[in-house]
């Protein structure tokens, strides 16, 4: 492993409360579809794994979790090093062994459903993908409902991966299994849990 | 001896070791994502005995910060001493601040009640759960209850419920009476009454559940439906009682029955104390006005 | 008036200074030290170290003292503080046959190479309560003699050498040996989980099961093959090093069960096994260990599972003491919301019984 500096730094300022405060701010948006978690914890990984991005790695995986890198993600070598490194954390070839996936350019992610889906015993067991977005406000409207939302939510996150309304259609459809989104981007984090349905606005 | 006592660790913030901490905020988020579904989590052993809140406590210990406010309560009663010994671990080893006014909380760990205070955005409410499996006593067996869940198979349930009508003229379950979540879950509301099973409905708080012995972890998010089992001819109804509370005069609150003599003498107090106290204060504030004028 | 119930507080702060006065006992007698515990309390030390999967004698034997003798609050104190400790690594599977045997003992051959060594064991001790011991009387010192040249064979070689017994089981999932400590339990277990946790469970629940396999509840015909104790080498693999560094020894018991042979048109009949390890000297628990690990194999084996040592998910559920004494102690908390929604119920009910009884004796006198 090359241990250069970009390798050992980027790690939160404080490793146990910015962690702490990391999932918290994960933990409203997952349980609040639609919101936005704005005072994220700062991680500065290599580009061009956002700040958010990496702060949600450091606060979710481990040797534990296999994860998964777009290609824009793996072209960048630092970054697969950096992960390795800073949370130990396999890198795998196979979206489908992944629990986690992290993407730089959600337009051209691979069908959701080459990810991990859980099984109908176990639905837990599927993988949380981590979208780096340019807006969550700027992009197509999209009205969100289901739990966690008191009547209905507003999200318009860009750019979004290939046929996403049809696509997390069908990912609705498999529940209980699925995946579970996180959406990051400079104006904040929001969620897309699996239990969301998602329509186009007017 | 003093080289033993020496090499005795250091305890990380809110105990667990940040490893255990991921794993578990791993458990949270899927749970979050699948309401009413009990993901199997490595639960730790914890310096309290397990059936006495060590699932509620992992879940505390991994989601609380410093700027959290902590309640805890225990049949309903911040003063119990289960959980003034919880609320003390947290003030020990997170240095966190507490508070007895459900208001005040932002997180609020519980075992036996729901506070009768209307929860609100914001608020987390995690749950200690003994038997987190609500098919647990029709069939003691993990590896068919898993089934029964992926099958969404709850026949057996409804035979059951259907059979203490006809044995006893009602459901004869008062507590931990299991609810369906988002219409696809048949879940355990932890020992709860019955009585509290409808403030789990569309809630505004995050409703966590954590069951440190049986290694499950479960959530219902806010504003997602929680019915409770029943039957058309046999629709679910709350315990009622007769009398207003003897301390605060309020209706409409859960009870505990308190014995006064050995000649049949009783009262009945709500067993919610924050709120009790709340409304008890009010009075006297009303009271104290009144006399100035 | 009445006023609700307060003082928790106070009350359990009253009540650790209770108990830290009742631990110490009398102070005009010295306390113990942890070396006493270690050094004469040795096997109480061994079973608190087993069963709180933590080898640490200092710590055990601390952990006694705590508890005042409290054995299974003594494995609960050693766990909770395990739960805490930051996992460095995984080290090499440790080579019992490569034992410092103390004590070695086969009831399957009159003699072997090596011998039967009988070390430091109860077996034929008469149960005669010893006055002296009441006192400071200084044993005499042990015989010894000089340790074999190179490592003793296991009983279960000598057999596999003729291929009389199966072969040791192999790893599922790709070698990586399971970790109950990480991973929840997900039934059917593989063997490794299910040794795990019987190597930590309650000797006296994994005892009476074992003893009930002896009385026919899934009888194994078990053969105490080998029985030893003694030291081994703790060994770990560093990334940057081609050779294993030693950490230090460790002393263990294994218990090799020789059973019930097995075979069928096409493979010879063998002799099947059961096998049990844990920390220390704990013969008792290894060799139940073993008697229950060979039950527990029954559907690997394509036996009827009719007997409770048999049932996996009921055994492994069951035979953890942290786990049980916890949820049956859990009993003593207060319960009073719960009692009172069935009393309003049976009240209610009652109620509801007698108003039937009324009205039908009302009708009897009518008709």
């Amino acid at each position: 492993m090359n241990l250069d500096a970009a390798t050992i730094e980027g790690h939160f300022t404080d490793p146990v409360l910015d962690a702490q405060a990391t999932f918290r701010a994960l933990t409203d948006v997952m349980a609040r579809p639609g919101t936005r978690a704005e005072n994220f914890p700062v991680a500065n990984p290599p580009a061009p794994l956002s700040s958010q991005a990496g702060a949600v790695a450091l606060a979710l995986c481990d040797a534990d979790t296999p994860i998964w890198l777009d290609s824009a993600l793996r072209e960048e070598s630092a970054i697969g090093g950096w992960l390795a490194f800073q949370t130990g954390a396999p890198i795998v070839r196979e979206p489908a062994e992944a629990h986690f996936a992290f993407v730089a350019n959600p337009a051209n992610l691979p069908a959701l459903e080459n990810f991990g889906q859980g099984s109908q015993e176990f639905p837990d067991r599927s993988a949380t993908l981590v979208l780096q977005v340019e807006t969550l406000s700027r992009g197509e409207q999209l009205r969100l409902e289901g739990p966690g939302i008191e009547t209905a939510a507003m999200l318009a996150p860009h750019p979004l991966p290939r046929h996403f309304i049809e696509q997390w259609a069908q990912n609705r459809a498999r529940f209980p299994r699925g995946i579970d989104l996180v959406l990051v981007s400079a104006e904040g984090v929001a969620a897309l849990p699996r239990t969301t349905t998602i329509s186009k606005e007017g | 001896m003093s080289a033993t006592a020496e090499h005795i660790a250091r305890y990380n913030f809110a105990y667990l070791d940040e490893q255990t901490k991921r794993m578990i905020r791993r458990a949270i988020l899927k749970a979050i994502s699948i309401p009413g579904y009990q993901v199997p989590f490595a639960s730790r052993e914890m310096p309290m005995p397990y059936g006495w809140g060590t699932g509620g406590v992992q879940v505390t210990a991994s989601i609380i910060g410093p700027d959290d406010v902590l309640k805890v309560i225990d049949q309903g009663a911040d003063d119990t001493t289960n959980a003034v010994s919880i609320r003390a671990f947290f003030q020990t080893v997170a240095d966190v601040a507490t508070t007895t006014e459900t208001g005040k909380a932002t997180i609020i760990q519980t075992r036996h009640r729901i506070p009768e205070e209307s929860l609100t955005a914001g608020q987390v409410l995690v749950y200690q759960v003994p038997i987190p499996e609500p098919l647990r006593f029709l069939e003691p067996r993990e590896t068919e209850t898993r089934k029964m869940h992926a099958l969404e198979e709850y026949g057996l349930m409804h035979v059951k419920l259907y059979e203490d009508i006809a044995r006893h003229g009602h459901i004869a379950t008062t507590y931990a009476y299991p609810v369906k979540v988002e219409g696809r879950y048949v879940m355990d509301p932890s020992p709860t009454p019955k009585f509290d099973n409808p403030k789990m409905h569309m809630s505004p708080a995050l409703q966590l559940f954590g069951a440190g012995r049986e290694k499950r972890i479960y959530a219902v998010p806010p504003f997602t439906r929680v019915e409770s089992l029943d039957f058309e001819d046999h629709p679910f109804q709350v315990q009622t009682f007769e009398e207003p509370c003897a301390l605060c005069g309020g209706t409409g609150t859960y009870l505990d029955e308190v014995v006064l003599d050995d000649r049949g003498g009783r009262m009945f107090v709500c067993s919610d104390t924050d709120y009790c106290e709340k409304r008890q204060a009010s009075a006297s504030a009303l009271l104290g006005e009144e006399d100035a004028r | 008036m009445y006023v609700a119930v307060k003082g928790g507080e106070a009350a359990i702060r009253n009540a650790h200074r209770l108990l830290a006065d009742r631990r110490r006992g009398d102070r005009s007698v010295p306390a113990l030290t942890l070396e006493q515990i270690t050094g004469q309390l040795a096997l109480a030390v061994d079973r608190v170290m087993a069963e709180g999967s933590l080898y640490d004698a200092g710590l055990a034997a601390l952990a006694i003292k705590q508890a005042r003798g409290d054995m299974i609050e003594a494995i609960f104190l050693l766990r909770a503080y395990r739960t805490t400790l930051p996992r460095f690594g995984y080290s090499r599977p440790v080579e019992t046959g490569e034992m410092l045997i103390e004590r070695r003992i086969s009831a399957t051959y009159k003699d072997l190479p090596g011998g039967q060594l009988l070390g430091p064991t109860f077996d034929y001790t008469h149960r005669l309560l010893d006055p002296d011991l009441a006192g400071d009387e200084q044993p005499q010192k042990p015989e010894t003699r000089e340790p074999e040249e190179g490592p003793l064979q296991r009983v279960s070689d000598i057999l596999a050498h003729e291929g009389l017994i199966e072969e040791d089981g192999v790893l599922s999932h790709g070698g990586e040996p399971a970790d109950i400590t990480r991973t929840p339990p997900d039934f059917p277990l593989g063997r490794d989980a299910r040794l795990q946790a019987l190597s930590r469970g309650d000797e006296g629940f994994l005892l009476a099961l074992g003893y009930s396999t002896q009385r026919g509840y899934a009888r194994s015909h078990p053969f105490a093959g080998e029985i030893r104790i003694g030291e081994v080498e703790v060994e770990l693999d560093v990334p940057e090093l081609d050779f294993p560094v030693p950490l230090g020894r460790i002393r263990v018991t294994e218990c090799q069960m020789v059973n019930q042979f097995k075979g069928s048109m096409m493979a010879p009949p063998q002799f099947t096994r059961g096998y049990g390890l844990v920390f220390g000297q704990s013969e008792r628990k290894a060799m139940a260990v073993a008697l229950c690990d060979r039950a527990l194999r029954a559907s690997e084996l394509g036996e009827d599972i009719t007997a409770p040592a048999q049932d996996e998910e009921f055994v492994i559920s069951h035979s953890d003491n942290v786990q049980a004494t916890g949820f049956v102690e859990h009993l003593k908390l207060p319960h009073y919301v719960d009692f009172q929604a069935e009393l309003g119920l049976v009240r209610q009910m009652r109620a509801e019984f007698e108003e039937r009884d009324r009205a039908s004796d009302h009708k009897e006198a009518a008709e």
